[in-house]
């Protein structure tokens, strides 16, 4: 391991989804857990259940502030679980909600946030059928942490993974870039930015299970949450040993993020996004699967970005001006606390 | 914001690119070799990194970094006492995010907040001040980190803690002003640079007569410039015209922003804080009335004197050559632990850290193939 274990300690930038984050997942936890479905790292782990296949998948919610414009930890808790389980080709049922309180929250604020959880389920159809609650002392945790767990059932005929994806697929996003990340940012330091900004926080499951029954072209799907579009993508590459071409100019990103990121200094590639996934399509359906996406609510600025490649594991941003550039994990941004 | 999107205007920027080429070669063919032009900011490094500008121009302009990071330039030893700061019971440590992650000898404020010590972010000094007034049980020291377009804002808070009378707040400043960087840089000859490109946003607050010296003296032409590509695109034509014209006059291509004359009142609010006088810079050494040090009158907001701090002479760390690299003496590939020890996850040199640094720009940017 290239930091000494053993006097190091864990610092924030583990917890960024970056490079440092998947040094501590392999060298720490897959060092004692490892087994074939969780070493996929993938969102969620698919396997064969009594004939069918089932999802299943976990995700903890420490999101400072807990209210922001455009969502609040409970909603996010319950659209990162479903959206984890729907990009892994599962339809979510049942979900199971933990919860850690910390002493002196306000009750109208935890039922505010449980509001908003049941609202995000009956959106996505999917019941909270176990919880638990444990609450500390003030200052042990700040606020409230959400974990929320999932089951889903894959439809048979759906094989999505690393194994489908080849060169010539077309990669496509469902919308802006960056949105999540950039209001929770400016919403926590009071930047004065906020302005039109919102985060993107919604379920996915419904507009992508229109995308796959109408297109059986997709072979992979990942949602664009911690690290952004650029770290996903370049996970993708490396678990198919392929590489991916994104052209800068065809990845939206609404103005409002442009100029917030600019001025900060963020790279919206990199920016958290609760609302959005990737696919990577046979080309020969993507004209059909963007239509499909365009139909939906939360599909309507459905594009292609790029395409796939034979090569090893890179992924290539051409940039509006004409130069090319590689994308690689996330490195130690100072961005914890979005999700 | 419209003006914004015009100068980002992609379209227009290949269309210059391709008249830029063109007018680089003639230079080139006049020079013997691709002109050199020093980029002196590091916003314009991350730009011209990210947009792909410096390849694109490969083999007819080669676009330099120089030392114009600020987190870059801030030498070891105040690095030391950086870390030092942060260890001293009741202090809390104000920073901006970019010096977290910066190595010192065996630490770095990042390893020390995960250790226990009080180290908050922040994104401007006025927010230091306010977590000063919110706890009144803690000294909240500042890293007064910039340039001359930081250091105003760090005059007026610290005038704002005078003025209300706040007792728990100072600063440690390390500011820097450019004009005698330069200087240093361009008596020390050791790199042949034919023109620089002037950080706008300095200049905006010193004036553009503040770099006149430049062609006056070391007879290299230079342009002041803005931050979008069209601007930079636009400063390095500029710079390719009077190269072809041995013409050396320092140029205002940031004409909307920077005047002549700068901003008069930010200086003035620089001349009543901080009085000039010996710095250090990583890479330069000591640079004669290159730093801003805080006037007596506020000295009971300088935590050099609160804390009566001593500043040792501190190595850099072992084979990092941020030093040369900020000299223009190298490039970030030229170094031998770019991308292989010395990466953004676990930097060796504060030129790997900071966003605003040539090796992270280098890194996220430049590179042609990821080192396994």
């Amino acid at each position: 391991m290239t930091c000494e274990v053993n006097n190091s300690r864990v610092l924030l930038a583990h917890g960024d989804g970056g490079l440092l984050a998947r040094e501590m997942v392999q060298e720490v936890f897959l060092k004692y857990f490892n087994n074939p479905l969780l070493g996929q790292l993938s969102d969620a782990a698919v396997f064969q259940f009594e004939g069918g296949k089932v999802a299943t998948t976990i995700d903890a919610f420490v999101v400072d502030p807990v209210f922001f414009p455009g969502g609040d930890i409970g909603k996010l808790a319950v659209c990162g679980t479903v959206n984890d389980l729907a990009v892994s080709g599962a339809r979510p049922f049942y979900m199971n909600a933990s919860f850690i309180i910390e002493e002196g929250l306000l009750l109208v604020d935890l039922e505010k946030i449980a509001a908003s959880m049941a609202k995000a389920c009956a959106e996505a159809g999917v019941t909270i059928v176990a919880g638990d609650t444990k609450v500390v002392p003030r200052g042990h945790a700040d606020k409230i942490f959400i974990t929320t767990s999932g089951v889903g059932v894959v439809p048979d005929g759906v094989d999505l993974g690393y194994h489908r994806p080849e060169p010539g697929d077309l990669v496509i996003i469902n919308g802006s870039m960056g949105n999540h990340g950039l209001t929770v940012l400016c919403a926590r330091e009071a930047l004065g930015l906020e302005g039109a900004l919102a985060s993107d926080c919604a379920p996915l499951n419904h507009t992508i299970f229109y995308l796959l029954s109408g297109c059986p072209g997709v072979k992979l799907m990942r949602d664009l949450t911690r690290g952004g579009l650029a770290s996903a993508a370049k996970e993708i590459a490396e678990s198919c040993g392929m590489d991916i071409y994104i052209k800068e100019a065809s990845v939206p990103v609404d103005r409002e993020v442009r100029g917030a990121a600019e001025m900060l200094g963020l790279d919206p590639l990199y920016l958290a996004n609760e609302g959005k996934f990737l696919a990577v399509v046979d080309a020969r359906e993507s004209g059909r699967a963007l239509e499909l996406l365009r139909e939906t609510r939360y599909g309507s600025g459905a594009v292609i970005i790029g395409e796939v490649r034979a090569g090893r594991g890179n992924v290539y941003l051409q940039t509006a001006l004409g130069g090319t550039k590689i994308l690689d994990l996330l490195a130690g941004a100072p961005l914890p606390r979005i999700c | 914001m419209k003006v914004l999107e015009r100068l980002n205007d992609m379209e227009l920027g290949q269309r210059m690119l391709k008249w830029v080429r063109e007018k680089a070669a003639r230079a080139a063919d006049r020079l013997g070799r691709p002109a050199v032009l020093m980029e002196v900011c590091g916003t314009h490094t991350t730009a011209i990194s990210r947009s792909g500008l410096r390849g694109l121009l490969k083999g007819l302009v080669e676009l330099r970094s120089g030392p114009g990071c600020p987190v870059c330039v801030t030498a070891a030893g105040d690095i030391e006492t950086m870390i030092g700061l942060s260890r001293l019971p009741g202090v809390t440590v104000a920073t901006f995010g970019d010096m977290l992650r910066v190595p010192g000898r065996d630490s770095s404020l990042e390893r020390e907040r995960a250790a226990g010590a009080r180290i908050k972010i922040v994104y401007s000094p006025a927010d230091a001040v306010e977590l000063a007034r919110d706890n009144p049980g803690t000294e909240v020291v500042f890293l007064g980190v910039g340039f001359e377009t930081t250091a105003p804002l760090v005059a007026l808070s610290m005038k704002q803690a005078r003025d209300t009378g706040l007792k728990n707040f100072t600063v440690y400043s390390v500011h820097k002003i450019m004009p005698p960087a330069l200087r240093s840089l361009l008596d020390r000859g050791d790199i042949n640079v034919d023109g620089l490109i002037l950080p706008g946003h300095v200049c905006a607050v010193t004036g553009s007569k503040a770099f006149k010296f430049i062609g006056e003296n070391y007879g290299i032409p230079a342009a002041v410039t803005g931050f979008t590509l069209v601007d930079i695109i636009d400063s390095v034509n500029a710079l390719l015209d009077k190269i072809l014209l041995k013409d050396s006059e320092t140029s205002n291509n940031y004409r909307w922003v920077v005047k002549q004359e700068g901003n008069v009142e930010a200086r003035r609010v620089l001349e009543e804080c901080f009085y000039t006088g010996a710095a250090a810079w990583r890479g330069l050494g000591i640079i004669a009335d290159s730093g801003l040090l805080i006037r007596e009158e506020l000295s009971a907001y300088d935590a050099r004197i609160k804390f009566g701090l001593e500043v040792s002479v501190s190595a850099e760390p072992a084979g990092c050559r941020c030093g040369e690299l900020l000299r223009g003496s190298i490039l970030p590939t030229d170094c031998g632990l770019f991308g292989r020890k010395c990466t953004p996850a676990l930097p060796v040199g504060p030129c790997m850290v900071s966003s605003e640094g040539a090796c992270a720009a280098y890194y996220r940017y430049e590179r042609r193939e990821v080192a396994k």
